[in-house]
């Protein structure tokens, strides 16, 4: 079997006296769209947050495409990486926020293009052209020139996923896509993580949408009290769920 | 279109209300009006202001001079305080506890000493260190050598008091400032893989910009008229200047309006100034109300 795009192996992290992660595992192969859900202070958000190390994890080992996230191994001692290494290993990681944090001082075009003109030092020709291309790809060229105050939720959501891709991540990271959107604009948000998965980008989304999780998910995992309680293929798992606290979750978000 | 009223055209309703009485509103308006009329009357007919003083030493060589210098002060004080400023916050937020201590140093002491005790200080810092050198420290060997008295003027005293006192108190605006920017803001840049200073530059401080500078420019106009305390250490600026001319023809009241009529036009001019940063700075935030400054307030007019 080819080696995972992600391997989560044990993972721990606790806040205070609270344990989040009680020791999760899951690998995530490539091109794959892994859908977490679970209920609120179930552990799924911390547990995303933790694979581009926003979180630091207490133990366990995570790894992306073959890299141990936050740590170098020599011999059997782990270091802690530098910070412009952990940069590096960032690039590669694409993050969506519930709340899509766009620059605000920064019109959707220049949001797209700061990551890749500061970080990667592509030119400022270079890094409009291909933002260009993306929010052309999210159907929004005709906004580029707008702040992000100017945008509705799910426009702004849309800029925020191109932002991303620009910087040609190996595996996006979705923490609750559309939950801070108002209804009617969840499905242009979904589009566009649609097509997404279908180009063949490695995903992990948190995420309350079950239809997104059944038609476009390769495996569903269900997260409560910061362990996996069920995981499978969407379809079997959401159509005969086995555990009783994921049989009650579903009859809350159905 | 649709609906009942659609046969015949929309008809024309004009509001042309009439306001109610406001015989409180008035009355006040007429005492508040008389009033300054007899201000201006007392103050224009009075013979004790010489006029004619006044409008001879308004454009005078040494009081435009003393002008000069108290532009001088404010500008490089703030330029200097402000980075003393940005570099105090950026130390308080940072995660060494050395760096953070020295910082609330800084600050507890330059807020908890009077500015002009600091100025009569620095003016006599050569009392305390004869000598200032570039080299090694705990008495190395030096590379280069000055003694205070030469260095230490009135001006160069002026701008080490205002400057460190006046980043005493930047720091504590461009700390709020940095803190008041979303968390999510440094997450989603971090996300990019930018570094620490990155974060900081590109996203952080240019977002914390918008809180940090209306007090600045409050600052600023508090500093052109700080400046005249540097008048203890005879640092020629405005009010010194116009000191030293009162002191040789007794026309006291006269110089001290020449001099406060400069402080008006250049706080007045700083006060539109400070409008227009402002503006720019408010870039991507449409939907928030632009304030009306405070300074600017006096000019506007009606309900704003």
């Amino acid at each position: 079997m080819a080696e995972p795009m992600v391997s989560i192996r044990s993972v721990r992290k606790r806040f205070g006296s609270v344990e989040v992660l009680k020791g999760i595992s899951l690998d995530v192969p490539v091109g794959g769209v892994v859908c977490v859900v679970g209920p609120s202070g179930s552990g799924k958000s911390t547990l995303l947050r933790c694979v581009n190390r926003l979180e630091t994890i207490d133990s366990g080992r995570i790894r992306v495409d073959g890299d141990l996230i936050g740590y170098a191994e020599q011999g059997d001692r782990l270091h802690h990486l530098s910070p412009a290494r952990l940069c590096r290993q960032r690039q590669d990681i694409g993050m969506v926020f519930q709340r899509f944090h766009l620059f605000p001082h920064r019109t959707a075009l220049e949001n797209v293009m700061e990551g890749q003109v500061v970080v990667k030092g592509v030119s400022k020709r270079d890094a409009r052209s291909r933002a260009l291309e993306l929010l052309e790809r999210v159907g929004l060229a005709d906004r580029a020139d707008h702040y992000p105050a100017q945008l509705s939720g799910g426009q702004q959501q849309r800029v925020a996923i191109a932002r991303s891709l620009a910087m040609d991540p190996k595996l996006m990271l979705f923490d609750e896509p559309t939950s801070a959107l108002d209804p009617e604009l969840v499905q242009e948000v979904l589009a566009v993580m649609r097509d997404l998965a279908a180009s063949g980008m490695t995903m992990m989304v948190v995420t309350h949408e079950m239809n997104f999780a059944r038609e476009v998910g390769d495996s569903l995992i269900f997260i409560d009290g910061g362990v996996i309680v069920e995981q499978g293929h969407p379809r079997d798992v959401l159509a005969n769920p086995r555990h009783e606290r994921f049989r009650a979750f579903l009859g809350q978000v159905l | 279109m649709t609906g009942t009223a659609s046969d015949t055209e929309d008809p024309h309703l004009p509001i042309d209300a009439l306001s109610p009485p406001r015989p409180g509103r008035w009355i006040m308006a007429a005492v508040a009006g008389l009033i300054l009329v007899w201000l201006a009357y007392t103050i224009i007919v009075n013979e004790n202001l010489h006029w004619d003083v006044i409008a001879a030493y308004l454009m005078d060589g040494r009081i435009l001079g003393g002008l000069w210098v108290t532009i001088q002060l404010t500008v490089l004080s703030m330029v200097i305080g402000l980075a003393l400023g940005v570099l105090a916050a950026v130390m308080q937020l940072s995660g060494s506890p050395v760096l953070r201590g020295a910082s609330a140093l800084y600050t507890w002491f330059f807020r908890g000493t009077p500015l002009l005790v600091q100025l009569i200080f620095w003016f006599n810092i050569g009392l305390v260190f004869p000598s200032f050198g570039i080299g090694l420290p705990f008495d190395g060997p030096k590379l280069i050598e000055w003694q205070a008295n030469e260095l230490i003027t009135p001006f160069t005293a002026a701008l080490l008091g205002l400057a460190i006192n006046e980043g005493a108190y930047m720091a504590e605006i461009v700390r709020a400032g940095i803190r008041s920017v979303d968390p999510g803001q440094r997450e989603a840049a971090e996300a990019l893989g930018m570094s620490h200073r990155q974060v900081l530059r590109r996203v952080v401080l240019p977002q914390a910009m918008r809180v940090i500078i209306p007090p600045t420019g409050n600052q600023f106009i508090s500093m052109l008229k700080t400046t005249s305390m540097v008048s203890v250490i005879a640092g020629a600026e405005l009010l010194t200047v116009s000191q030293r001319i009162y002191l040789g023809n007794f026309e006291v009241i006269a110089l001290l309006i020449v001099a406060s009529i400069w402080y008006i036009v250049l706080t007045t001019i700083a006060s539109v100034g400070q409008h227009f940063i402002e503006k720019r700075f408010e870039r991507g935030h449409h939907a928030l109300q632009v304030r009306v400054r405070r300074n600017l307030r006096p000019f506007s007019r009606g309900n704003v």
